[in-house]
């Protein structure tokens, strides 16, 4: 590796010294395979793996009961739920195994499937559950969401689109992308995107976001904003860049609104959000059955298996979306607080991450990562206890769906990746 | 190989790293957001979702007790339980039907044979908005809708199921009525009907939405112990209703029964007879008002002189028990409530009252003698007594000279009677009244437990009345100006129709204007003989002769004799209370009881006894035949016997009936015959229904069955059940009971294995 060869620039001042251990902790196992096991992120991975086996518990709680979902096994949704993780990890370990160039040489390829996923589930090919087209059935009882997937395509194409050297300066070379991790140009203030830059990445995120809200999704399209968003933030977008975004944003959103584009369901999410008491037995019932669930866990819940609510199966999607409102009412603050910690492990790493790169796209990679789960899980946790509108998408790792489970993997396997190969 | 220590020549953007340290707080800041939150959700409101969530996942389903039976004093059943197939409605499944059921109700209504507007009416749900017909319990409670549905039409509802969503179609309990020997005793068992919404709304109430409540009789007295506890299970049930478990349960406790002191024979002959009676008064000719006599109502009471205990207790107009089982209809109880039909749903034993006539001498002569009139001395049965200008008269204008005391009892002279009377109110001061009239006649008349309700255990009493000076000053500070204003205006509206009458009517009101405060000779003169301002309840007139036959102890008349747990242990048994004691010396009853005995062998009465065996069981009796304005004479008579050893006294009294020899006497004579086995003038011991009320109760089998002792047959052939049709009622009633249920369903019981079905097949919710 090739990264960072200027020795005789001038340290970080604030550096510690165990900071300074670490790093050269990197520098050794870059070189070699035992280092690479030392490098990799075991907290993070960890705390991703605990999520995903809290989730199954909380999985099984929620459907051991509902036969009519799970065809009689008490255990389906457990099995299908480790099964998903056995999996989910093995994506991770593939992709932070990827050869760096390799990673930038597959982003196209990987932003290509994900459209042709959503074209596909478009298409008479994919299924509506709860109003949303959200699914392509594979038979034998599974199923994709390639919305998941284009969370991972739109992330990595916004981070290449957003760190590729300015064209300008590239002058015609158009292998110069390929060679950016080799070729070194040492401004001072590092490279700004431009503005060009900036409207490729949000059309590179727009397209699919585009199909993404046709499905309608429209808790996929807020997180891609989110991510997006964040994105073009931390790539050191200048202040006027981003004060244009945010009023294009909010422009789009007041069209939405003003052009009933929403469904009605959606509407309605909202208005339950903001009245609580809306209707608690039709456009309310959601929220207001989740709040009852959390609110009745009390300090250290009723048990595991033992909530009224989950077993009265009043909370509806409780073993994906409501799965919050299991820990809330079986395990109470004790074990909500628990899981919020885990999250905490995990982006906090992912954030380290982030902050160690030493390339842009890396950075951005990570970055984008971190707002996807920051946004996507305050979302989640949010709704179930009524900060946050109801959008239907799932808590990473937590939830039930292979999908999710799967692309938050890859996720996690790119932060790896870039923890391996592109940090100090 | 070297390391980048800084930013500086990266290609990152010095602004970039800063901002992904405020993503980082920002990642930290939303995360403890989240923390908050759930704090302020679990532990700030914690308590309160956790009710909420209890009462989200909570249902209370009753499931109602078996109801206790009423026995009469051999423990023969009066009222029980029996099962019947029943179809009831699960609205939680039927609302989830197209429609809501509509069709499903059409269906239904077209297998039954009812009109679906009956359906519909039933198992709608009471509110503010909708009233009666209507369900007043909960709509997690199967709503019965039919009653005694033929097995084949069960049978196919079960079967088309599927035609039938939130049809349940199960065993139930309903009340019935065995009438042994063909007893009604309607009046006295009384009826149930759903509990209301008030009543379950009441702080602490002991009832549950499907309990069924007494209404009248001693369905109503002894609701509380014959209705036992309804089994409350609390089932935890999930979003769409299902039960998912029980968490807590609480079994049905049976009611207890209720052995009475009634006798099943005795009160069938006692019916039958007074049914009868009524027959053949009604073939008889009031040369007064030249008409048949109408005989539009009546009631005889057979006590225990010794207990108080009511042996037989029947009344006229009647109706038959049964027409509550299964639900009455709406115009079966417009019948039982109706005026013009003689309210057959009152009991006139205890809730009618009439004007005793003689046999209140009881009480006049008692007075006479405590106040000094000699026993022995003789009187002058004069035809008529005068004050001032108005003539008081004998009963058609009879005169028997000089007599004894006791002949005026046998013979009923009621001008020696009147003359005692007036001077007892002479000596009151007449018209001056002293500071402290003594009242001789009024006070043992209440003493002898008139005027005021007997604390029978029935709800509803009439109180009778005993005007007193002090009645007649309240009443005329109430009403004089009304009065004073007819004094003046009269009566047009009789007048068009009744000019006699109006003037008399205007009379009247002068005098109550002018003095209606004042106790005045004639008066006392009325009062006398039972006429005037005395009204009395047959039950008050027997027991009035019972206190006298057992030495003056005023019992309060009861018909509970005790109460038995359903597997036969008895929970109580009533101890007859003392409520007072008849201020008479031994001399002044036995004076009395042998006057009694002689209106039997050779008074008044002695045609009523002719084939009675009076030298083996001497009886005392009195007959009364009472004036009342307006109406024909009220038939009365009064009888305890055996005079000797008193056990039994029996009072009858018939509205517009006649003579009390003749209409009432013959048919009480009937029932002593029963009791004491009295055939063609001789003692037939086997035939004796009851000599005496059984000492013990009767057994009851651990398993719930009665083990009754074997009854002797007795013929009650040709008995005639009652007319229904009767002309306008002849007394004055009070105390209406409760208002009716009106068509309402009667009791739905569903047995735990029933339960434990629905809730298996989610019918339940």
């Amino acid at each position: 590796m090739i990264i960072g060869e200027k020795a005789g620039l001038p340290p970080v001042v604030t550096a510690p010294a165990p900071y300074g251990n670490r790093l050269t902790a990197a520098a050794r196992s870059a070189s070699g395979r035992g280092g690479a096991l030392r490098r990799f992120d075991w907290p993070l991975f960890g705390s991703a793996v605990a999520l995903s086996l809290y989730g199954a518990l909380l999985v099984w709680s929620a459907t051991r009961a509902r036969s009519q979902l799970t065809g009689g096994d008490p255990q389906y949704f457990l099995k299908r739920h480790l099964l998903n993780l056995v999996v989910g990890v093995i994506l991770a370990i593939a992709v932070s195994a990827l050869d760096h160039k390799r990673l930038r040489a597959l982003t196209p390829i990987v932003y290509i499937f994900a459209l042709l996923g959503l074209l596909a589930v478009l298409s008479p090919l994919g299924s509506t559950v709860n109003g949303a087209r959200s699914w392509i059935e594979l038979g034998a009882g599974f199923s994709i969401q390639p919305a998941e997937f284009a969370k991972v395509g739109v992330v990595t194409a916004v981070a290449m689109t957003l760190s590729a050297r300015s064209p300008v300066r590239r002058g015609a070379d158009l292998r110069a992308p390929l060679r950016t991790t080799t070729t070194h140009e040492r401004t001072p203030g590092g490279e700004v995107p431009t503005a060009r830059q900036i409207g490729l990445a949000l059309v590179a995120a727009a397209v699919p976001m585009g199909f993404i809200a046709l499905l309608p999704d429209l808790g996929t399209t807020m997180v891609i904003v989110a991510t997006v968003l964040g994105m073009v933030v931390v790539s050191g977008a200048r202040l006027r860049a981003l004060v244009l975004l945010t009023v294009l944003a909010g422009a789009g959103v007041a069209a939405v609104v003003k052009l009933h584009l929403l469904a009605a369901h959606q509407v309605n999410r909202f208005a339950a959000f903001a009245d609580p008491n809306l209707d608690p037995q039709g456009v309310g019932y959601n929220t207001h059955q989740a709040r009852m669930a959390i609110g009745a866990g009390g300090l250290f819940g009723q048990g595991l298996f033992q909530g009224a609510q989950t077993n009265g199966q009043f909370v509806p999607e409780q073993q994906t979306d409501f799965v919050f409102t299991v820990v809330g009412e079986e395990l109470g603050l004790v074990g909500g607080l628990l899981m919020i910690a885990l999250f905490g492990v995990l982006l906090w790493r992912a954030c380290g991450i982030a902050r160690a790169a030493t390339e842009p796209f890396p950075l951005l990679l990570a970055a984008g990562v971190v707002g996807w789960f920051t946004f996507q899980t305050f979302e989640n946790i949010g709704m179930t206890m009524g900060i946050m509108p109801v959008a239907g998408i799932p808590l990473p790792f937590v939830s039930y769906g292979g999908s999710s489970m799967f692309a938050n993997f890859i996720a996690v396997g790119l932060l790896e990746n870039v923890r391996l190969r592109s940090t100090r | 190989m070297a390391v980048s220590p800084g930013p500086a020549g990266s290609r990152i953007p010095a602004l970039a790293r800063t901002r992904v340290g405020v993503l980082q707080v920002l990642v930290l800041a939303l995360l403890l957001t989240l923390g908050a939150r759930l704090w302020y959700l679990q532990v700030r409101s914690g308590p309160e979702f956790q009710q909420a969530a209890a009462a989200n996942d909570l249902r209370t389903v009753a499931t109602a007790a078996v109801r206790g039976s009423i026995l009469d004093d051999q423990g023969r059943a009066l009222v029980t339980n029996h099962t019947t197939l029943q179809v009831a409605v699960d609205l939680s499944t039927l609302m989830h039907q197209p429609a809501q059921g509509r069709a499903v109700l059409e269906r239904l209504a077209g297998v039954l044979g009812v009109p679906a507007s009956q359906l519909e009416q039933r198992s709608r749900l009471c509110s503010s908005a909708v009233s009666q017909p209507c369900w007043t319990g909960t709509p997690y409670q199967p709503i019965p809708v039919a009653q005694d549905v033929p097995a084949p039409v069960a049978i196919k509802l079960m079967e088309e199921r599927d035609q039938f969503p939130g049809i349940v179609v199960g065993p139930a309990a309903d009340r019935s009525y065995p009438e042994p020997y063909g007893v009604r005793a309607a009046q006295v068992l009384g009826y149930l009907s759903p509990v209301n919404p008030d009543e379950l709304s009441e702080p602490n109430s002991p009832y549950q939405p499907t309990d069924m409540v007494g209404r009248s009789g001693l369905e109503q007295t002894y609701d509380a112990q014959l209705r036992g506890h309804s089994g409350v299970q609390e089932v935890s049930v999930d979003n769409l209703g299902r039960a998912v478990r029980t968490v807590s349960s609480t079994p049905p406790v049976p009611g207890d029964d209720l052995v009475t002191t009634l006798d099943a024979r005795v009160q069938a002959v006692a019916e039958q007879q007074l049914a009868a009676a009524i027959d053949n008064a009604r073939k008889g000719w009031d040369k007064n008002s030249q008409h048949s006599y109408r005989a539009d109502s009546g009631a005889v009471v057979v006590v225990d002189v010794n207990t108080g205990g009511i042996v037989a207790m029947a009344t006229y107009p009647s109706y038959d028990p049964t027409v509550w089982s299964g639900g009455i209809s709406p115009s079966v109880y417009a019948h039982l409530t109706d005026p013009g039909a003689g309210t057959p749903l009152l009991d006139r034993a205890y809730q009618g009252q009439f004007a005793p006539g003689s046999t209140f001498k009881i009480v006049t002569t008692s007075a006479m003698l405590q106040d000094g009139f000699p026993a022995h001395g003789t009187y002058d049965c004069s035809p008529d007594f005068a004050i001032g200008s108005q003539d008081f008269h004998n009963f058609e204008g009879e005169a028997y000279g000089p007599i004894t005391l006791k002949q005026t009892i046998e013979v009923s002279c009621d001008t020696v009677f009147y003359r005692a009377a007036y001077d007892m109110w002479l000596r009151d001061g007449g018209n001056r009244p002293v500071a402290h009239p003594a009242d001789p006649v009024q006070t043992m008349a209440l003493a002898y437990g008139l005027g005021k309700a007997t604390g029978i255990d029935l709800p509803g009493e009439a109180p009778g009345d005993v005007q007193t000076r002090q009645e007649k000053m309240a009443t005329w500070q109430k009403m004089k100006g009304a009065w004073c204003t007819r004094a003046k205006t009269g009566y047009p509206e009789v007048a068009g129709s009744d000019p006699t009458r109006a003037a008399y009517l205007k009379q009247i009101a002068y005098e109550n204007c002018l003095d209606g405060w004042q106790f005045r000779g004639g008066d006392a003169v009325l009062e006398a003989i039972g006429q005037g301002g005395i009204l009395v309840t047959p039950l008050q007139l027997a027991r009035a002769y019972a206190a006298l036959a057992n030495g003056g102890t005023l019992y309060q008349p009861h018909l509970e004799k005790a109460i038995l747990s359903p597997d036969g242990k008895v929970v109580s048994t009533f101890q007859p209370k003392v409520t007072g004691h008849v201020p008479i010396s031994p001399s002044t009853r036995s004076f009395l009881i042998d006057a009694f005995q002689g209106v039997a062998q050779a008074g008044t009465a002695s045609g009523v006894y002719g084939g009675w065996p009076l030298n083996q069981i001497p009886v005392g009796a009195k007959t009364g035949t009472a004036d009342v304005y307006g109406k024909q004479a009220t038939s009365v008579f009064a009888s305890f016997l055996p005079a000797n050893h008193p056990q039994y006294a029996i009072a009858m009294m018939v509205s517009q009936g006649g003579q009390g020899a003749i209409t009432s006497g013959p048919a009480v004579e009937k029932i002593e015959e029963a009791l004491y086995g009295v055939q063609g003038g001789a003692i037939v011991p086997n035939a004796a229904m009851l000599r005496n009320p059984p000492a013990n109760l009767p057994v009851i089998n651990p398993d719930g069955t009665l083990a009754v002792p074997a009854s002797a047959a007795f013929d009650l052939s040709g008995a005639t059940g009652p007319n229904p049709s009767v002309a306008d009622a002849a007394f004055h009633v009070t105390g209406m009971p409760n208002a009716g249920p009106g068509p309402a369903p009667l009791p739905l019981f569903l047995p735990e294995r029933r339960y434990a079905d629905l809730l298996r097949t989610g019918a339940l919710a």
